[in-house]
């Protein structure tokens, strides 16, 4: 019988990801939710790398690190595809993953985070990358097209974040994604949160509002 | 005209490890020379977004990102796998990638490049990744098994780069003491014919890498 374990946190977008991706391929695991503050033997032990969350079990063997998890559930998994069939779209749909990752959260969270000059200059930065994103979807619905892909799923820290950007205009001003600036991020969140499983893994508002606050505050009070 | 082209400099790891992917795939390609301090136009039109090197053009679609650009010409090109065909496999061979790029090659890089107390830290941090690897290669001929594949590919600046790194910079890092298993695989690795063809020469490379480590330096230094 097949064994899969998620272990995971409800706030962690790495972690939904991975999740959304279980859901999609209609794989049924069991969940473990982990305390970051104290993280489970197991954790440590399937994980003694990175240490980090998510990390999927299948059948006793440990995958890290959440596009390297989505691969293999993707490669794993019958159902719906997460990446295109072409080799060359299963490139750019990982380059756009990368970037994601690797560019634009950093700068995103930056924007959020700093205060004063360097606050502006962070601002720029995250304009720039979103204005990349915001050309991606130009004549489409999601970045995989007609269906939600890697890219996506990747993306969701966009959408769980945008929630939040007019709740906390007092907080962070000027919001970083708005429908002026960059209308298809907006209008792809609309599409991409009203996918049922998408919005079945959103973590629960009011408490991932509270959350982001705490984050934001602690940080703009330590850089001044 | 040629149907695949690579925009490259010799002094990368990162571009000489899509020439060891095309030449052990035997894929003809016309190859370009970049000099990073002055970059074509050509290169920022195929890579607006990073603009570095490597760049694959292939029936001109342009991919970046050396680890994407290795497993497109697998999937795109038959002949000896650079994955391997079992999806938990790949996961964990692309993971050893991720882990070589992000951190351990970050750490080493940092150890010789960084002055004062942040390249200090960073050699203890090098010191404590390497031993992962030291584990992950007991038993191995190469990281792919018995012959050179993905992780092998990617830690070309491991086997050869840094030794020539740790010379200029009087660094006992990756000694034979601390890493015997590791260190006969970079015997084995740059004899391997493969490799050994894809190397810069050793005295021209000492002399781009030397400057990097002087105090004061302010040349192009190329960001980890």
């Amino acid at each position: 019988m097949e064994s899969v374990k998620l272990f995971g946190t409800w706030c962690s977008p790495y972690s939904r990801r991975v999740e959304m991706a279980l859901k999609l391929k209609g794989v049924e695991y069991e969940y473990v939710e982990e305390d970051l503050k104290n993280k489970s033997p197991d954790l440590l032990k399937y994980n003694p790398v990175h240490k980090k969350v998510p990390l999927l079990l299948h059948n006793g063997k440990p995958i890290s690190e959440s596009l390297l998890i989505l691969e293999y559930i993707d490669e794993t998994w019958s159902g719906p595809a997460i990446l295109p069939s072409d080799p060359y779209d299963r490139a750019m749909a990982r380059f756009w993953a990368k970037f994601l990752d690797e560019k634009c959260w950093p700068a995103m969270i930056r924007a959020c985070m700093r205060t004063g000059e360097e606050q502006e200059k962070a601002n720029e930065e995250a304009n720039e990358v979103l204005t990349f994103l915001e050309n991606k979807l130009i004549g489409k619905k999601f970045f995989g097209g007609d269906t939600i892909g890697l890219v996506d799923i990747t993306a969701n820290l966009i959408a769980h974040w945008h929630r939040f950007f007019e709740e906390f205009s007092e907080i962070m001003q000027p919001p970083l994604i708005t429908k002026e600036k960059f209308p298809n991020i907006c209008e792809w969140v609309n599409d991409y949160t009203n996918c049922s499983f998408v919005k079945e893994n959103l973590p629960e508002k009011d408490k991932l509002a509270q959350l982001y606050k705490a984050r934001i505050q602690a940080a703009k009070a330590a850089a001044q | 005209m040629a149907e695949v082209k690579l925009f490259g400099c010799g002094y990368s790891p990162f571009s000489r490890r899509v020439e060891m992917a095309l030449k052990l795939k035997g894929v003809e390609y016309e190859y370009i020379e970049e000099d990073l301090s002055n970059k074509s136009p050509l290169l920022l039109k195929y890579n607006p977004i990073h603009k570095k090197v490597p760049v694959l053009l292939h029936n001109d679609k342009p991919i970046a990102e050396s680890s994407i650009i290795i497993e497109y010409i697998d999937e795109t090109w038959e002949g000896p796998s650079i994955l391997p065909k079992d999806p938990y496999e790949r996961a964990m061979a692309r993971f050893w990638v991720k882990f070589i790029d992000e951190k351990c090659g970050v750490a080493m890089w940092k150890a010789f490049a960084s002055p004062g107390e942040e390249g200090e830290k960073a050699k203890e941090e090098a010191a404590q990744l390497l031993k992962f690897l030291e584990e992950e290669i007991k038993g191995k001929k190469f990281f792919g098994g018995e012959n050179i594949g993905l992780v092998d590919i990617a830690a070309n600046f491991i086997g050869y780069w840094f030794g020539i790194i740790q010379q200029i910079a009087g660094l006992e890092l990756l000694t034979k003491e601390k890493y015997p298993n590791l260190c006969k695989w970079v015997d084995g690795y740059i004899n391997h014919s493969l490799v050994k063809d894809n190397l810069p020469p050793k005295d021209k490379m000492t002399e781009v890498l030397k400057p990097l480590a002087q105090p004061g330096y302010s040349g192009y230094k190329p960001k980890v």
